[in-house]
C-alpha cells in the first residue's frame, strides 16, 4: 500500500514550516542577526587553534619537566637548587594550563593565563639574574626563551579573544548586554535620550553636562576612585529605536556606544540590548581580572541595566544594607543597617 | 538595637547594631514582637550557604508593629500589625503579575551573584545571605520590610501572634508543596521529612482532598505529631521506604511525593555516606538522598514536589526514572504572597492551628542557644520562636 503524504515532503533544505507572510520588519531583523553573526564562527582557516594546541602540548611538556626533573630545568635556565619547589609549583601549573588550553577549541581564556604565567616567569628570572647566583648567561638565555614564547601567546591570546567575540578586529573588548523591561521603546527611549537621567541607574557615571542635541561631557567612576572623563558624541538617533554614540578625541577611556529598543512579542515589554566597545586599559588581562570582583565592564551594564529596570517598574533602585557600598563581593557589607549619618 | 548576627558556621551572637532606617519609599519599620528560627536558617547555621558575611542578621520569619512607613506606602499605617512575607517581591514586574513573587525581577540588588550560581536570579530574601540580596533579617528588635505594601499582610487584633506568624513562610511553604501534587480525590501523597513544612504540608494536602497521607522521618516526637495530623507514618531507620509504600500503594507508589527536607537529608546505607563525604569536601553542594527515594517511589505519571531547599549541584540524580515513567517536578520557594490572605481566612476560620508545631518559646537574647538546640533537635525541638 502507498503512504498518502497529507503535508508536502519535506527535504533538509526546506523550513519545516512555511511562514505565510514575511514582512518587511521580520527580513530587516533577520538580516541584521546575520550582519551580528561573528564572521569568524564560519571560517576554515584554523591556524589559530593550531598554534593555540601546539602551546597546549608544549605547557604540558614543560610542566612534566618541570614537576619531575626540576633540578635538571634550574640547572638549563641557570638557578640554583634551591628553586626545586617553586619549579615544581609552576610545573603544576604549566600542567593545569596546558590541560585547559587542550580541552578547548578555542581556548582564549586559557591562552591569556599562559600571558599571565609568562610575566610570572620573567619575573623570576629576572630576581634571579639580579641576584649573582647561578649562571647569569643560561639565565640571560632563559629570559629571551620565555620572552619569545610570550610574544607568542600574546598574539595568539588576541587572535583567539577576536575569534570568540570578545574583542573587534581593532582590538578593543566588546561587550553586548540586553534586559527585557516591561514599559514601551517609546518611554526608554526618551529616558535614555535624556542623558542626565544616566547618572541615576548607573553605578559609574557621575554627571553629564549636555553641550547641544549631539555633543556632551561625561564624567565617570573610575577603577580605584579616580575619575574619568570623556566628550561624547551621537553619531544615530533613531527615535524610540536606537541611539548611538562615540568618544571623541581626549577622552580617558576611548569607547564607541549604542542601545537599542524593541517590542518584545506578546505585549512583553521591550528588550534594551546596548553593545560597546572598549580600550580598556590592560585589554583582556585588566578585563579578566576585574571580572573576579564583579567592577567588570560587561558585569557593570548588566546591573546599570537591572537598575534602569527597577526604575522604569518600580520607579526607584531598590537598596539592602549589605550592597549599600556597591554590588561587588568584596564591597558587601553585613547586612545590618548602617550607622545614620548626621 | 539587638540583633541576632552570623558570624560563621555554628556561630551566631547577639549583637548590639543601628536602628534600621527607611531606605526606599515603599519601605516600612516593623517593631518585630515574634520571630521563628526556620529548618532553612540551619543550613545557614552549618556553613552550607555561600556568600554569607559576618555580621548578617538572620530571621525570615518575623511579624511586628509598623512604627514607620515610606512615602510611598498607601495601605499601611503606623500601629498596624502585619506578618511579613520572605521573599521581598515588588509586586509589579513579569514575575510578580504572574504571582510569582519568589521569582520577582526587582528585588535581589546583588541578582549577578545568583546569576552565576544558579543561572538565573529568584527574588531577594530576608537574611539569606548576599547572594539573595543582603537584606538584614528580622530575628531582632526592629525590621526595615522593603515593598512592604506588597510584602505584608495585615493582622486584626484578637489573633494571637503564634497563630499567624507562620504566614511568613513555613505554612504557606507547606501547602504550596501540597497544592503542586495537583491533588485529586482518593490520591495518596507522600511526604519525606516531618518538620515544621512536612507538618504544614501533612495538613495542607488533607486540606486539598487527599485520601491518605504517608508521613516519613526518624524522629519519633516528630512522626507522633505527623500523625495527630492525620498522616499514616513510617520510620526510616526501622522500615525499607520503598518497600513498604509499594505494600501500601497496591505497588503503584504515592500518586505525589514531596521532598520536605532538602539539602541536608539523612539516610541509611552506602549513597547517603557518599553524599556526606562528597559535601563535607565540596565535591556535591547538596545531598539528596529524600530526593533519590523520593523520585523512584513515586507512581508512574506522578509528581515529585520539591520544596525542601537546595542550593547548588547533586550527583547520582535518577534522571533516568523521570524520563522514562513520565514523572513531572513541582517545585520553587514559596509565592508566599500568593497565600497569605486565603490562608489567613483559614485560620480565622479554624480549618488549621499553625501554633501546634511550637515546642520552644525562648527570648532574642538566647538565639544562640535557640540554634544549638535546634539543630541538634535536643528536647525534641521542633520549632522555636523568638521574642525581643
Amino acid at each position: 500500500m502507498e503512504r498518502q503524504d497529507t503535508g508536502g515532503s519535506t527535504t533538509l533544505d526546506q523550513p519545516f514550516v512555511t511562514e505565510p507572510h514575511s514582512t518587511a520588519a521580520t527580513k530587516r531583523s533577520r538580516s541584521r542577526v546575520h550582519s551580528r553573526g561573528n564572521r569568524h564562527e564560519l571560517s576554515s582557516d584554523d591556524s589559530h587553534e593550531r598554534l593555540a594546541e601546539t602551546l597546549g602540548w608544549f605547557s604540558l611538556g614543560l610542566g612534566l619537566a618541570e614537576l619531575f626533573a626540576p633540578r635538571a630545568v634550574a640547572r638549563m635556565v641557570g638557578l640554583q637548587n634551591d628553586h626545586r619547589l617553586l619549579l615544581r609549583a609552576s610545573g603544576l601549573r604549566e600542567i593545569t594550563m596546558g590541560f585547559g588550553i587542550l580541552s578547548q577549541r578555542r581556548p582564549a581564556g586559557w591562552m591569556w593565563s599562559r600571558v599571565a604565567g609568562d610575566t610570572i616567569d620573567l619575573a623570576l628570572l629576572g630576581t634571579a639574574l639580579v641576584s649573582s647566583q647561578g649562571s647569569r648567561k643560561r639565565t640571560a638565555a632563559a629570559i629571551l626563551a620565555v620572552a619569545g614564547i610570550a610574544a607568542v601567546d600574546c598574539f595568539a591570546s588576541r587572535q583567539l579573544s577576536r575569534m570568540v567575540g570578545w574583542t573587534s578586529d581593532d582590538g578593543a573588548i566588546l561587550v553586548k548586554k540586553s534586559i527585557l523591561i516591561d514599559s514601551s521603546p517609546e518611554a526608554l527611549y526618551l529616558f535614555w535620550r535624556d542623558f542626565q537621567n544616566l547618572s541615576r541607574f548607573t553605578e559609574h557615571v557621575e554627571s553629564v553636562a549636555i553641550y547641544d542635541r549631539h555633543q556632551s561631557h561625561w564624567t565617570v567612576k573610575g577603577p580605584a576612585g579616580y575619575r574619568v572623563e570623556w566628550n561624547a558624541e551621537i553619531t544615530q538617533d533613531e527615535p524610540n529605536r536606537k541611539i548611538a554614540w562615540r568618544t571623541t578625541s581626549q577622552a580617558d577611556i576611548r569607547h564607541t556606544g549604542s542601545v537599542e529598543f524593541t517590542p518584545s512579542p506578546g505585549g512583553r515589554g521591550t528588550i534594551v540590548r546596548v553593545e560597546m566597545a572598549y580600550d580598556v586599559p590592560a585589554g583582556i588581562l585588566g578585563a579578566s581580572v576585574a571580572k573576579l570582583f564583579g567592577t567588570e565592564p560587561g558585569q557593570q551594564i548588566q546591573s546599570d541595566l537591572r537598575r534602569l529596570k527597577q526604575i522604569l517598574e518600580v520607579g526607584e533602585v531598590l537598596r539592602s544594607d549589605g550592597s549599600l557600598h556597591g554590588k561587588g563581593i568584596l564591597q558587601q557589607r553585613p547586612a545590618q543597617p548602617a550607622e545614620r549619618h548626621a | 538595637m539587638k540583633a541576632n548576627c552570623w558570624f560563621g558556621a555554628g556561630d551566631v551572637r547577639v549583637e548590639q547594631v543601628p536602628d534600621p532606617t527607611i531606605l526606599n519609599r515603599r519601605d516600612v519599620i516593623l517593631k518585630v514582637t515574634s520571630t521563628a528560627i526556620c529548618g532553612s536558617d540551619l543550613h545557614l547555621y552549618n556553613g552550607l550557604m555561600p556568600t554569607m558575611k559576618a555580621g548578617d542578621i538572620l530571621g525570615h520569619e518575623f511579624m511586628g508593629e509598623v512604627v514607620e512607613v515610606g512615602s510611598e506606602i498607601n495601605n499601611l499605617q503606623v500601629g498596624d500589625r502585619v506578618v511579613t512575607a520572605f521573599p521581598i517581591a515588588c509586586g509589579r514586574c513579569l514575575s510578580c503579575r504572574k504571582e510569582l513573587f519568589s521569582l520577582c525581577e526587582n528585588s535581589n540588588p546583588n541578582a549577578w551573584m545568583a546569576e552565576k550560581m544558579l543561572g538565573h536570579s529568584p527574588a531577594g530574601i530576608f537574611g539569606y545571605s548576599h547572594m539573595l540580596g543582603g537584606f538584614a533579617g528580622g530575628q531582632a528588635e526592629y525590621a526595615r520590610v522593603p515593598f512592604a505594601d506588597v510584602g505584608t499582610i495585615k493582622i486584626p487584633s484578637g489573633i494571637p501572634d503564634e497563630q499567624v506568624l507562620f504566614l511568613s513562610d513555613i505554612f504557606p511553604t507547606g501547602y504550596m508543596a501540597a497544592e503542586n501534587c495537583q491533588i485529586q480525590p482518593g490520591d495518596t501523597i507522600a511526604i519525606w521529612g516531618c518538620g515544621p513544612v512536612g507538618q504544614f504540608a501533612i495538613r495542607s494536602a488533607f486540606l486539598l482532598g487527599a485520601e491518605r497521607v504517608i508521613a516519613i522521618d526518624r524522629f519519633p516526637d516528630r512522626l507522633r505529631m505527623a500523625q495527630a495530623g492525620g498522616a499514616e507514618v513510617m520510620n526510616y531507620e526501622e522500615e525499607e521506604v520503598y518497600d513498604r509504600l509499594m505494600e501500601m500503594t497496591g505497588g503503584r507508589g504515592p500518586d505525589a511525593c514531596i521532598d520536605a527536607v532538602g539539602m541536608e537529608a539523612h539516610g541509611p546505607g552506602v549513597l547517603a555516606v557518599y553524599d556526606r563525604m562528597k559535601q563535607a569536601v565540596k565535591l556535591e553542594s547538596d545531598r539528596p538522598y529524600a530526593l533519590r527515594q523520593a523520585i523512584m517511589s513515586c507512581k508512574n505519571g506522578g509528581i515529585v514536589s520539591i520544596i525542601g531547599v537546595y542550593s547548588g549541584f547533586i550527583d547520582k540524580f535518577p534522571i533516568g526514572s523521570i524520563m522514562n515513567r513520565s514523572l513531572t517536578i513541582k517545585t520553587g520557594q514559596a509565592h508566599v504572597q500568593r497565600y497569605m490572605g486565603p490562608l489567613l481566612e483559614k485560620i480565622q476560620r479554624g480549618e488549621i492551628d499553625p501554633s501546634v508545631i511550637i515546642t520552644h518559646r525562648m527570648r532574642l537574647d538566647d538565639a544562640p542557644q535557640a540554634f544549638a538546640t535546634f539543630n541538634r533537635k535536643d528536647d525534641h525541638c521542633m520549632k522555636v520562636v523568638l521574642t525581643p
